[in-house]
């Protein structure tokens, strides 16, 4: 909906490129666009308004790095702001001295909760935890009935008493929990407007006789500008101690999150990801800084890439992408420093304007044990096939197959995916020529 | 308990937070920029996003300067026209089929309030005097189908499911062979959740509609995209990649009955021409009403200053 905010930024900032120093006008400018940005990701309108504030004083004065221009820093600063607001790293679960460490998931209806209870358990479970869910929504009609299903199909063990009062489902499940020796517990309660008073006094009840160590509210990302009103309601009555941000593999921008955090103050522990059960994953603020700002993460690709590449090859490289001279030979070397930066994936999503291309890379699907496989075929290629890869005929193939200790077929793949690829770093080289050619030396 | 009364007490909290504001703003003494720009915080924290607020406020700025408006009270009545233009689109009366059962199918993305939606549409029609069959047509999401049947018993309706897991497309399938074997004349389709950027899951629903159509020529008489009141500027991608797999023919808001402001379908209906037709008020099975856009703007508005300063 909304075009990336950085290229937005960079037409702001077109002219400024010979300027050491951002005036600011300028800056007024450029921060216009980031507001239309965050108000269209959901932030709330007093958030955006603050941080607007705060981005802007931040700007003004500050001296540019040699190596980026002003449009870049600026989204640097407002990277970097919103990162903070967020809450600069990621917060882990607390954990209580006494066990089992209660964990109380609140919320709106249709939020997640459920889902995730589920999630968080088989979360716990894989980092060797023993988690306990407690089905405590007894209004919602089937609501216990699909914890009781979804404990059943992921190995997660469930308490359940029917449907009483929630507190006295959450003290069993407290002295189940004991009994069992499990060291965290769940408590899924039902879901309910931040405004019902008698529903929201049942959870202070909960709170009151069982002091759960987290209080975490589930947020759907999707959530809008009333987001502040439910958190702040909820933080109220229950002094919660964090958050956790649902349905976030859709198209949201999940400005939801950034109001949450700067209204309440807490932090946003964990992310759902996706209908699977694994989809779950601990909160980190700079992607969601990257995400809201609706562009790819370029900064701690440059970051990561300028520690981690050597300069004088990358340059080399680019010459070669696009004169196209780009052989396997070259390949093989990108992966080795790729490697060092991090998940090929991850890269590619770091990379803002990459989106039209990502069909292509799905088509690719490079994954990290695909890469040894296709480390291992390289390999196996002699010199001259490295660089003449048209020379590969059937025979040479079924000795680099045999040779890598893989088949004909996934030679055959990878030189396909090579072909392929060569035909996209071109595309890019034309459509993103002027990415290629702003970061000299950067681009692996 | 008057439609209007019950819509009024829905929709009290989002009075007092957003149209409270507002008449606030309208006692203001002079129309200058600080007053717009008030206004366009309020409205974008009603959810209307930016591009409708943008819109909105350029059009109040053309009206006042044509028509000479000077007063805030004189602008406001303005503004009311604006909205009720924007949200007007004659009856938001469900479509019912003259030849054989009138099909119901209701969508939405996970959490929107799907399965209470069809709960309490059914006991509507049932009170009506129909004879309803609901289709569990979620398969997917634990323990729905058991959902749906609590629902169906509370309401008096009668119910078609398959297995869990089972292809929804043959739920719907089976569903209209049995209403019209059993004389059902109403069927209100269940669909999983599902975010409306999942592209198998789309066209799953885009085999829905093909079965529906081919099991009963003129269904579904209705697709109904379900929206939560507390959504915002998301909402306008899930009406419109729902309305591109499917064409929808309304909205339901619901969980109006909280302090989100639900703006979101000022949005949707401004850039696809959607229109809200039946809204969700509360929990209980009686809390589905159609949606008026006069009531509902009336109620927003109607204000009186003791409340206002509360």
């Amino acid at each position: 909906m909304f075009p990336a905010l950085s290229e937005k930024l960079q037409s702001a900032l077109r002219n400024l490129r010979s300027k050491g120093k951002l005036t600011e006008k300028d800056v007024t400018a450029a921060l216009r666009e980031v507001r239309l940005a965050l108000l269209d990701a959901d932030v709330n309108y007093k958030v955006v308004k603050d941080f607007i504030n705060k981005v802007k004083e931040r700007s003004i004065g500050e001296e540019v790095m040699k190596s980026l221009t002003p449009g870049q820093q600026v989204v640097k600063i407002v990277n970097e702001e919103m990162t903070q607001l967020m809450g600069g790293f990621n917060d882990k679960l607390k954990i209580s001295s006494k066990l089992p460490t209660v964990v109380m998931l609140v919320g709106l209806q249709g939020s997640g909760k459920t889902t995730t209870a589920v999630k968080l358990a088989k979360y716990l479970q894989k980092n060797g935890h023993t988690p306990l869910i407690a089905a405590c929504d007894i209004y919602r009609p089937a609501a216990i009935k699909q914890l009781e299903v979804l404990g059943r199909e992921n190995e997660l063990p469930i308490f359940s008493m029917g449907e009483q009062e929630p507190v006295n489902i959450a003290k069993g499940a407290l002295k189940e929990a004991r009994k069992k020796g499990a060291d965290f517990l769940l408590l899924d309660t039902a879901g309910r407007l931040h405004v019902d008073e008698q529903l929201m006094e049942e959870l202070a009840n909960i709170k009151r006789h069982i002091q759960p160590t987290e209080i975490l509210l589930v947020v759907d990302a999707m959530t809008g500008q009333d987001a502040v009103n439910v958190a702040e309601s909820f933080h109220q009555q229950l002094t919660l101690t964090g958050v956790i941000l649902t349905k976030l593999d859709g198209d949201s921008r999940g400005g939801a999150a950034l109001s949450v955090k700067a209204v309440t103050g807490c932090p946003i522990k964990f992310v759902g990801l996706g209908e699977k059960v694994t989809a779950f994953e601990p909160f980190h603020p700079d992607r969601m800084a990257s995400r809201i700002l609706g562009m790819g993460d370029i900064l701690s690709l440059i970051e990561k890439a300028e520690a981690s590449l050597d300069k004088e090859k990358g340059r080399e490289l680019e010459k070669k992408l696009r004169n196209e001279q780009f052989t396997f030979e070259d390949f093989l070397d990108q992966l080795q420093q790729i490697k060092k930066i991090g998940p090929l994936e991850q890269i590619m999503e770091m990379l803002p304007g990459v989106g039209g291309v990502s069909k292509q890379l799905k088509k690719l699907s490079v994954d990290e044990k695909q890469l040894v496989h296709v480390e291992a075929i390289i390999n196996s290629m002699t010199k001259e096939e490295r660089l003449k890869p048209e020379i590969i005929n059937s025979s040479r193939r079924k000795r680099i197959a045999r040779g890598s200790g893989t088949s004909v077929q996934n030679v055959n793949q990878l030189l396909k995916q090579f072909g392929q690829m060569k035909k996209m770093f071109k595309q890019m080289s034309r459509n993103k020529g002027k990415f290629l050619r702003g970061r000299r030396g950067f681009f692996p | 308990m008057s439609i209007l009364n019950r819509l009024k007490i829905g929709l009290q909290k989002t009075r007092f937070n957003f149209m409270g504001k507002v008449e606030q703003l309208f006692y203001r003494d002079a129309i200058d920029e600080e007053f717009y720009e008030e206004l366009e915080e309020l409205l974008i924290s009603g959810d209307i996003g930016i591009k409708s607020t943008m819109e909105i406020c350029d059009q109040l700025r053309q009206g006042a300067r044509e028509k000479k408006i000077r007063e805030p009270q004189e602008l406001k009545e303005y503004l009311k026209k604006l909205l009720l233009e924007s949200l007007n689109t004659g009856s938001s009366a469900l479509a019912t089929s003259t030849d054989g059962p009138t099909v119901i199918l209701v969508l939405g993305v996970n959490g929107a309030g799907k399965t209470t939606t069809i709960g309490k549409l059914a006991h509507s029609y049932v009170q009506k005097g129909h004879k309803v069959l609901l289709a569990a047509g979620d398969t997917f999401r634990a323990a729905a189908i058991y959902q749906l049947e609590i629902w169906a018993a509370r309401a008096g309706a009668d119910l078609i499911k398959h297995q869990p897991g089972a292809d929804p497309s043959a739920v719907f399938y089976d569903a209209i062979n049995a209403a019209r074997a059993r004389g059902a004349d109403i069927v209100l389709g269940d669909t999983a959740g599902r975010l409306q950027t999942k592209v198998n899951l789309m066209e799953e629903l885009k085999k829905i509609h093909r079965v529906l159509q081919k099991s009963l020529p003129g269904a579904p008489h209705e697709v109904l995209l379900v929206i939560d009141a507390t959504t915002g500027q998301n909402g306008i991608s899930q009406a419109k990649l729902f309305h591109e797999a499917v064409p929808l023919t309304g909205l339901v808001l619901t969980k109006l009955d909280g302090t989100a402001k639900g703006g979101i379908i000022i949005a949707i209906k401004r850039e696809l021409g959607l229109p809200v037709k039946l809204i969700g008020v509360g929990e209980g099975i009686e809390d589905l009403q159609p949606f008026e856009p006069q009531s509902f703007i009336e109620a927003l508005f109607s204000l009186d200053k003791e409340q206002n300063t509360k």
